[in-house]
């Protein structure tokens, strides 16, 4: 069946098909060279699993959603075997209900849920492993020297070398998605989703609200819309700063890790001024916000981004330019196009490798409509290329406030506080966080109560890249990749 | 004596300059200047923890490494008078000693049974070796132009005679400097400052060090800094009279600072592969050097 974004589906009209039609309407979806999967799922219902596929085309804007149902005890055939991009949805399946795939290639734990279906330990994950005299093996983390999550990093390595890398995450796992259906109240669930991801809580909260006003069947005002608009596009330009500060750093690059250090605070100062909360946490709620975008807050914005925006061009145009730093992030870390299509990359690693994967641009929500987004894209697919799509998306992101700004409408709605859910539906949410992708899924059953809610967050997709990026890099070169895809370990883990 | 004396004081104030010049280039107002003698002297007050797998090597290492630089530093000559002792090839005893204590930490290193440890140690053996051709040319240039075989000699004869010396001193500090930068693990070839063990070079090998023996190794990282500055400022100072030569020295070793500092500010480290090529380079452009001096000299 076919759905815009957002919108909410009665499950009733979801035809079940057979897991042979399933297997074989998604290959026909992915021959389509801009569909991708969003979501891939599977749901308890008695003794039976219910699984839930969202392809979404970017080409003619919409997501397709199957269904099918299958007994526990099934063999089924992997899809992961046609699309390397499904093995992290069939492992989650497999690591959760424990659901056989037949010659699946890499159907290994994703992220040790409480609640999976074996009783395998973080402790000896089965590692791709190789005998040999000439290779070693560097095992890093799950504590690092940094601040940085907890994951561990395995690397085969010639000398400097690295041949392999396999990154085994679950470390942060805390049952969110559970925690979703279990926690009854509203405020409860808009609390957790701005703790998803600590770095992107506008983007998730955004697709939570998305997913759960679409399945109450609240139609969103449009200064509601507005504010949070501003607020993802803000917090874009927020992160992507602090990002590039934290290349700098990287690469022992002191001016530049100074400069956008600095400028990174002004931007998420502003939320603290919107909304007393640095990361914009308790600004976007279901059906109302507590804390409006006013006339005023434009203008603090104005004068906080006239201040900004010169030093961040001067910044980033002498970072790109000088040698130094072009011999570190130049050729590093390269994903070319076409790993990064079969491995189904997402957001902005997508785009430094060529694809104009952009949800504001191929499934608008929102205001994207009025904004007409033109993915930032590079083809390069190097450290270059994902620290120069931050950089421009930056400016193109202060433009879109500012075209924003000027369309500001009047706050004439009444807030909701009590959104009951409509029973029996399911509803698909995107949301193109400045990492990616955002993807939440929710069913309701019959009662209008939650019985399932799936969230994807673009680490799931773009982990993948990482691994492939850094081979043939030499070993020091790695920080340097991991932190220009900068990947969440608490969004993939949940 | 001297010459160990003014060293001495000088290390005391080195690190803190650079770290004070980089802080500056940020914008920010930095420590003060013997921040980093502070923190050396409360580690040197703590004891140390040693890893479960190690062995006597490992807690030999740091002392070895500091009595290494010591010894060094008494062959270094300054301001007219010679090191605490001197003699024919103490520049050959000079590197060999230093040699000796990054030996050391390497097996040191090695010791400790890591393998973030041991991909550092095999990182500095070899920018180390690469260096070594660098030195020697140097010292062997600089022997051929006054025809002495010991620092104290070669430092004496070498005066400020024609144009042609300005240039072997300018092209002489340059390359003794980046040595200094190389030998010390700072930028470009390494960064002291990142948290990132798989980037690390020096930083990396003394990861399981704690309390006195990484106070130990801190300063001998300062006291290497302040003797090859020495070096540089032997080139200028000649036989100037020493209410003269101690302001040049100290002069030399405040530049040499500021200059590591500003560096550190201003420029991407690099690669790793290409750390390599820059230190050959240097080696290649003493050579020329070396050339150049034969051929003034009608050797060739």
């Amino acid at each position: 069946m076919e759905i815009q974004n957002g919108q909410s589906v009665s499950m009733s009209q979801l035809e079940v098909l057979p897991y042979n039609t399933f297997y074989s309407d998604i290959i026909g979806l992915m021959e389509e060279p801009t569909a991708h999967c969003v979501n891939y799922f599977a749901v308890p219902r008695d003794e039976r699993l219910t699984l839930i596929c969202c392809i979404a085309v970017n080409a003619s804007h919409s997501i397709h959603v199957l269904r099918s149902e299958v007994g526990r005890d099934d063999k089924l055939l992997p899809l992961t075997n046609m699309h390397r991009a499904f093995h992290v949805f069939e492992r989650e399946i497999h690591e959760l209900y424990g659901l056989q795939f037949q010659d699946h290639p890499w159907l290994k734990p994703l992220r040790y849920a409480h609640d999976r279906a074996n009783d395998a330990s973080i402790y000896d994950y089965p590692f791709f492993n190789i005998q040999s005299e000439e290779f070693h093996r560097v095992g890093v983390g799950p504590i690092h020297a940094g601040i940085i999550e907890p994951g561990h990093f395995r690397f085969i390595c010639e000398g400097e070398k690295i041949h392999h890398l396999e990154i085994q995450l679950g470390w942060q796992h805390r049952g969110i998605e559970r925690l979703f259906v279990e926690k009854q109240k509203l405020l409860q669930r808009a609390t957790l989703a701005e703790n998803i991801a600590g770095d992107t809580v506008v983007g998730h909260s955004t697709a939570f609200c998305q997913a759960y006003e679409s399945l109450a069947g609240y139609q969103l005002p449009e200064k509601l819309a507005f504010d949070r608009t501003i607020a993802l596009e803000q917090e874009r330009i927020a992160i992507h700063t602090g990002d590039l500060s934290a290349i700098c750093t990287d690469i022992a690059y002191q001016l530049g890790n100074a400069v956008f250090g600095r400028l990174r605070t002004p931007m998420i100062n502003f939320f603290q001024q919107w909304c007393g909360n640095r990361f914009a946490k308790s600004l976007i709620r279901p059906g109302k916000t507590n804390f409006p975008f006013t006339p005023q807050l434009a203008d603090t914005w104005r004068n906080t981004i006239a201040k900004y925006k010169p030093h961040f061009i001067e910044m980033g145009e002498h970072m790109f330019d000088l040698p130094s730093v072009l011999s570190r992030i130049e050729r590093t870390g390269i994903v070319p196009t076409t790993t990064a299509r079969s491995l189904g990359l997402v957001g902005m690693a997508a785009k430094a490798s060529g694809i104009e994967a952009d949800i504001r641009a191929s499934h608008p929500y929102l205001r994207y409509n009025e904004l007409n987004i033109k993915p930032i894209v590079k083809t390069s697919g190097d450290v270059f290329a994902r620290a120069r799509v931050r950089y421009e998306e930056v400016l193109a992101s202060i433009q879109n406030i500012e075209r924003l700004i000027d369309l500001m409408p009047a706050a004439d709605y009444q807030p909701q506080t009590e959104l009951p859910l409509r029973p029996g539906m399911l509803t698909v949410s995107l949301v193109e966080g400045w990492r990616g992708e955002i993807c939440h899924c929710a069913v309701t059953g019959a009662g209008g109560q939650l019985t399932a809610y799936k969230i994807v967050d673009p680490s799931v997709h773009n982990w993948m890249g990482l691994a492939m990026a850094v081979r043939n890099n030499g070993i020091s070169d790695f920080p340097i990749c991991n932190k220009s895809f900068d990947l969440s370990y608490c969004g993939h883990d949940l | 004596m001297i010459s160990f004396a003014l060293i001495f004081i000088a290390s005391l104030f080195f690190t803190g300059i650079v770290v004070r010049t980089k802080s500056i280039a940020q914008g920010r107002k930095g420590p003060v200047i013997l921040q980093p003698m502070y923190d050396i002297w409360r580690l040197l007050r703590k004891g140390s923890v040693f890893s479960t797998t190690s062995s006597m090597i490992f807690q030999l290492t740091p002392s070895f490494y500091f009595a290494s630089i010591l010894l060094a530093m008494m062959v270094v000559p300054l301001c007219g008078t010679t090191g605490i002792f001197s003699f024919r090839g103490d520049f050959i005893f000079f590197a060999y000693v230093l040699a000796f204590g990054k030996f050391f930490t390497i097996i040191g290193a090695l010791d400790t049974g890591s393998s973030f440890e041991g991909m550092g140690a095999s990182r500095e053996a070899l920018f180390s070796m690469l260096v070594e051709p660098a030195f020697f040319l140097l010292m062997g240039t600089l022997g051929l132009i006054t025809g002495n075989l010991s620092f104290a000699d070669i430092f004496a004869m070498f005066h400020f005679g024609s144009y042609t010396s300005y240039a072997f001193a300018a092209i002489a500090a340059f390359v003794l400097l980046m040595i200094c930068m190389i030998e010390n693990s700072r930028m470009p070839v390494d960064d002291p400052k990142t948290h990132l063990e798989l980037t690390m070079i020096h930083e990396v090998m003394v990861l399981d060090n704690s309390g006195f023996d990484l106070g130990l190794i801190m300063h001998a990282t300062n006291l290497k800094f302040a003797m090859y500055s020495a070096l540089i400022a032997n080139l200028f100072i000649g036989d100037l009279a020493w209410y003269i030569s101690v302001p040049v020295f100290f002069a030399v070793e405040f530049v040499c600072a500021v200059i590591v500092g500003i560096t550190e500010s201003f420029m991407a480290r690099y690669r790793m592969s290409h750390n390599a090529q820059f230190i050959l380079a240097l080696s290649s452009l003493t050579l020329l050097l070396f050339l150049g001096v034969m051929a003034t000299t009608g050797k060739i």
